[in-house]
């Protein structure tokens, strides 16, 4: 019973002393406070949910899809919501509410390589840029620039269309055209804070270039490239959705959102859940990313 | 003016673009001494530390620290002897770093082992209690700030510390608690301070001698004695002090 009642508070205690006995509890208490913010955001808390059931869905996709998404029933094609089928069949019969699951698994894979490419790719060219400044800055930005001056899903569809359809070609595409406004983003605060003097002080104590960029500017930018990357998910998925809608992006029979959208336009009048329930999907895993780098931006930018 | 001073600066001019800040600027800083340099904002009193600290590269003239030409671009030895406190706590500690990987990255930087004993003396030494060691800045005071910048300055133990305005930016209450340390040390490490300051008493407080400045130039050398007898030579000396005095009730 004691224990019930004090293991909390005492937990709340250690996290949020004002004298951390060692590195680790002053950084996990830093986590906490910026989590005992978060919670404060009802919207940012409704988009980690969101994303978080986005995560549980791609995990348990086996568990929880009644179906094989990939396998075809032609006596069943075209079924209306039921019981046995929630969101319905599509056109060669396959459960479409399987494929909705199972798609959660193709958006994660394609979101989650891009921002793995882009997010350091980005950071680093604008944080060298910012700090070195003078030719580095003007080579490394003009090149931006020239990516910039471009519709993103344009540019994506001109990468696609030379590599060739396909996942792994889209997500190429879609990380060369997303890195610019990250490096954009990382330039901008470098700017502000090479001048600090914190960063003087580390050159007074003879740290080499390289040391202070990825020591002192580089963790100073992370923040704002966090929340920055989180609004763009959203963008990552619709552009990925867009191929795949074009028949770019994921080949059939893989179950993606948008290439199911594609496919369902067909019957959009008359077997309306076809192409309605990817929709929603993609509609739903945006918002939930978009609310969360609201409440990201919330925490973590606060200066 | 004796060969074998810590600092020796001769003909020293800096030019940001059109303006030319510090003008044929020469003096001399024995071993051990406390020197301050005094005028006004815009006097170029910062400009010349950070010439002396290597921060600034735009400079011409010469500059000698503990007996070697300097050149513009320092090496890494040369930051063990030399180091500088900054102006203002609030700017010169990393947001996103405790006091402990604050003051273990310049021990890191030079390879010096045992940085665990180190750290926690240099703690003490500047009086913050070891409780403050994972703190992080926005969890501190101004003056507790300014400790763990003097205390950063310290861990690798210079010969020479340069301080730019290092109380203008505390409570009054504050600065005298600072300022004390300060002298504390400097008479336990035998260090020779640079101390650049708008404020005549802290300068009065602090150094043996000081040099006022103006417009880049140097005005007047003189020394505390002068200064607390009130008889400098100069038109511009006279008139600083009686501004730092502030008002005075007529007859």
């Amino acid at each position: 019973m004691t224990d019930h009642a004090t293991s909390p508070v005492t937990w709340h205690a250690w996290l949020t002393t004002t004298s951390p006995e060692s590195r680790r509890q002053a950084k996990l208490g830093q986590l906490y406070r910026q989590w005992l913010a978060f919670r404060k955001n009802p919207a940012a808390v409704v988009g980690l949910v969101i994303v978080l059931a986005l995560l549980l869905l791609a995990a348990f996709a086996p568990l929880i899809a009644q179906h094989d998404p990939l396998a075809q029933a032609l006596d069943q094609r075209l079924l209306a919501p039921s019981a046995k089928h929630w969101f319905g069949t599509d056109a060669l019969g396959r459960d479409i509410f399987s494929r909705v699951v199972y798609g959660t698994r193709v958006t994660l894979v394609i979101v989650m390589l891009v921002v793995i490419t882009v997010g350091p790719l980005g950071l680093l060219i604008g944080c060298a840029a910012g700090y070195f400044g003078g030719w580095v800055d003007t080579v490394l930005m003009r090149i931006t620039d020239v990516f910039l001056a471009f519709p993103r899903l344009v540019l994506a569809l001109a990468f696609v269309a030379a590599l060739g359809p396909g996942l792994e070609n889209a997500v190429i595409a879609i990380a060369f055209t997303a890195w610019p406004p990250y490096a954009r983003v990382a330039r901008a605060e470098t700017m502000i804070i090479r001048n600090a003097d914190y960063i003087s002080a580390m050159r007074l104590q003879g740290a080499s270039q390289m040391r202070i960029v990825l020591k002192h500017v580089v963790p100073m930018c992370v923040p704002s490239l966090i929340v920055r990357t989180t609004y763009d998910m959203a963008g990552i998925i619709i552009i990925a959705a867009g191929l795949g809608f074009l028949g770019l992006g994921a080949q059939p029979p893989i179950p993606e959102w948008g290439a199911m959208i594609s496919t369902g336009r067909e019957q959009i009048f008359d077997q309306w859940w076809v192409a309605t329930f990817p929709g929603i999907a993609i509609c739903v895993v945006a918002l939930g990313f978009n609310l969360l780098g609201d409440g990201l931006r919330d925490v973590l930018d606060a200066r | 003016m004796s060969t074998n001073s810590a600092i020796n600066v001769d003909k020293l001019n800096v030019s940001f673009g059109d303006s030319h800040v510090v003008k044929d600027l020469s003096f001399a800083v024995e071993p051990g001494e406390s020197y301050g340099i005094v005028g006004e904002s815009g006097s170029g009193k910062s400009t010349v530390l950070r010439v002396l600290a290597g921060l600034n590269r735009d400079w011409s003239g010469e500059v000698d620290i503990l007996g070697k030409r300097q050149p513009k671009i320092r090496d890494k030895a040369f930051y063990r002897a030399v180091q500088m406190v900054f102006q203002d706590p609030y700017g010169s500690l990393h947001p996103k770093k405790t006091v402990d990987d604050t003051l273990a990255e310049p021990l890191a930087i030079h390879g010096i082992r045992d940085a665990e004993t180190k750290i926690s003396r240099a703690l003490q030494d500047v009086g913050l209690p070891a409780s403050f060691r994972f703190r992080y800045p926005h969890q501190l005071s101004g003056g507790q700030r300014q400790r763990v910048a003097i205390a950063r300055a310290l861990v690798l133990e210079p010969t020479i510390l340069l301080l730019d305005e290092p109380t203008s930016a505390l409570d009054v209450s504050i600065q005298a608690e600072v300022l004390n340390l300060l002298q504390a040390l400097r008479h336990e490490r035998k260090l020779t301070y640079i101390l650049v300051s708008h404020d005549l008493a802290v300068v009065g407080h602090m150094c043996e001698r000081l040099l006022v400045m103006q417009f880049g130039r140097g005005v007047e050398e003189m020394t505390a004695a002068t200064l607390a007898a009130r008889a400098p030579q100069t038109a511009y000396a006279q008139q600083l002090l009686t501004a730092s005095e502030g008002f005075r009730r007529a007859g």
